[in-house]
């Protein structure tokens, strides 16, 4: 167990809906749900989650934390927002699906093996390196992040996908030279610092 | 003639040189030129996460990506809206915003984030996407004015999808059974497919990368139902959608034992080959799976 999750796991004590209010993104409006299922059954993913979001939001309630936290559900969210469109209390489940997986990343309690977690890390570290996507790099981090040998498994498997994309140039190789980039890197990193920091403070400073 | 509407342009990653929906930006700049759209893009734009940054970042960094943009177009277009012209590019700039907009603690964040980068904002603009702009700003009459070469006799299953229409979407229309696409096949002349039931299915969006079986769930009933109502083609305004439901047919053929090989084009490429331009302006050459009908038309 991190020091951070030890520390919020005692500072909460007994109340894990408010430890969700004060820090999970949109985590307040887990207070409108009525339970009437209408996110679960229209969630594309429906038949993969281990808990629907519906019952995500009775487990907060009933004070469920490990099991909420380690679960491998809100890393199915496709974030399709069928659930906030229907919603009859306009939760913005979404969101909260995505706080909760990043709340749970932040507290080193997501799943060993979760594709999705591992594939929107490599996302987020390749699009803050150069303040762009570099659409190449990123498809081969996917191919190899299972290690190497599973990669070029996976490599050739996609070699076909792969050259359709470079004869239609949708894909180019000279990306993993350099790549596209923002001019103002260093001011860019210097917000992504100081908007990671602001919001690592805000958290610590609940957990004391 | 009417005058130039202009927009500050956030094209976005996907949109890039030898980037996935590289085709997307040539046909929509082909498209603008014949619709007097000037576009002005945002120097030194950056990613705005997409759906799947949500991880790594958390929700101040993901949003700070978004005001740097919106701080970005209010300096160098002040008086223009921003207009996207992908589902995820719009969404994530547009909830930015208003995240901005109802959270003071947000607000104040992203506001000492931004200073870092010597930049602020007032968060004043509208933030659309670029359907928004033909369906509001120039009309159906408007482009079916322009058309030269009407897609006549094509049937065309528009694919919707999720993020250009939910959770905001394009006012007037619904959530299950939008009809913009629809018109905008009908207003170039091709035959819309108004009773296509995976018109807003969800494609697996990012989860195709990460979770491809699950996605590929998805996709082929995409696919099937356009395949039983005898379409030639798909429309999508959403660059993941199109990708999603056009280059994983051949692995969903193994998978399924299927023989799906059904070309999926943006509005603009239907857009672009009726107004009379050519195939390469309407980046034809950019299709995994050749539009054999729009190729006959544009030559």
């Amino acid at each position: 167990m991190s020091d951070l999750n030890q520390a919020l796991a005692e500072k909460y004590q007994g109340n894990f809906l408010k430890e969700v209010i004060d820090n999970v993104e949109e985590g307040d409006m887990v207070r409108m749900c009525m339970q009437c299922g209408v996110c679960a059954g229209s969630c594309p993913m429906g038949p993969h989650w281990e808990h629907t979001p519906q019952k995500i939001f009775m487990m907060i309630r009933a004070n469920k934390r490990d099991e909420v936290l380690q679960s491998d559900s809100m890393w199915m969210c496709t974030s399709c927002y069928n659930c906030i469109a229907r919603c009859p209390r306009e939760l913005p489940i979404t969101h909260i699906m995505h706080g909760l997986a990043t709340y749970a990343k932040r507290l080193n309690l997501v799943p060993q093996q979760q594709p999705t977690a591992k594939f929107a890390q490599l996302f987020w570290d390749n699009l803050t390196k150069k303040g762009r996507v570099n659409e190449l790099k990123l498809g081969i981090s996917l191919y190899f992040m299972n290690g190497f040998g599973e990669g070029i498994k996976v490599a050739m498997a996609n070699q076909k996908l792969g050259m359709n994309m470079l004869k239609t140039k949708r894909m180019a190789v000279n990306e993993a030279w350099g790549g596209h980039s923002v001019k103002d890197k260093s001011g860019f990193h210097a917000m992504l610092k100081k908007a990671a920091e602001l919001e690592s403070a805000a958290i610590e400073a609940n957990s004391k | 003639m009417s005058d130039k509407k202009e927009y500050s342009f956030y094209p976005g990653c996907s949109s890039q040189s030898g980037a996935s929906s590289s085709n997307y930006l040539t046909s929509v700049t082909s498209m603008c030129e014949e619709l007097d759209i000037k576009l002005n893009t945002i120097e030194d734009w950056n990613c705005c996460a997409a759906s799947i940054g949500y991880a790594g970042g958390g929700e101040l960094p993901r949003v700070s990506l978004s005001a740097r943009n919106i701080a970005l177009s209010e300096q160098q277009h002040p008086q223009q809206d921003i207009v996207a012209t992908c589902a995820a590019c719009w969404l994530a700039t547009r909830e930015a915003s208003e995240r901005i907009a109802q959270s003071t603690k947000i607000k104040e964040g992203t506001g000492l984030a931004l200073k870092e980068a010597g930049l602020e904002m007032k968060n004043d603009k509208k933030i659309r996407h670029m359907v928004e702009v033909l369906v509001e700003d120039i009309g159906m009459d408007a482009i079916t004015a322009k058309v030269k070469k009407p897609l006549e006799g094509i049937k065309i299953a528009g694919y919707v999808g999720c993020q250009t229409n939910r959770p905001f979407g394009i006012h007037g229309e619904s959530f299950e059974n939008p009809q913009y696409l629809d018109n905008m096949v009908a207003a170039v002349g091709g035959e819309p497919i108004r009773d296509y039931e995976k018109k807003v299915s969800c494609c697996g969006g990012a989860l195709a990368f990460s979770e491809p079986d699950k996605s590929f769930n998805l996709i082929k009933p995409i696919l099937e139902s356009a395949m039983d109502h005898g379409a030639d083609m798909i429309v999508t305004p959403c660059p993941v959608c199109q990708m999603n439901t056009e280059v994983y047919q051949d692995k969903i053929n193994a998978k399924f034992g299927t023989r799906f090989n059904i070309p999926v084009v943006y509005y603009s490429t239907l857009m672009s080959v009726a107004f009379g331009r050519s195939a390469k302006d309407a980046a034809l050459d950019g299709q995994v799976i050749q539009a054999e009908k729009l190729n006959k038309i544009a030559k």
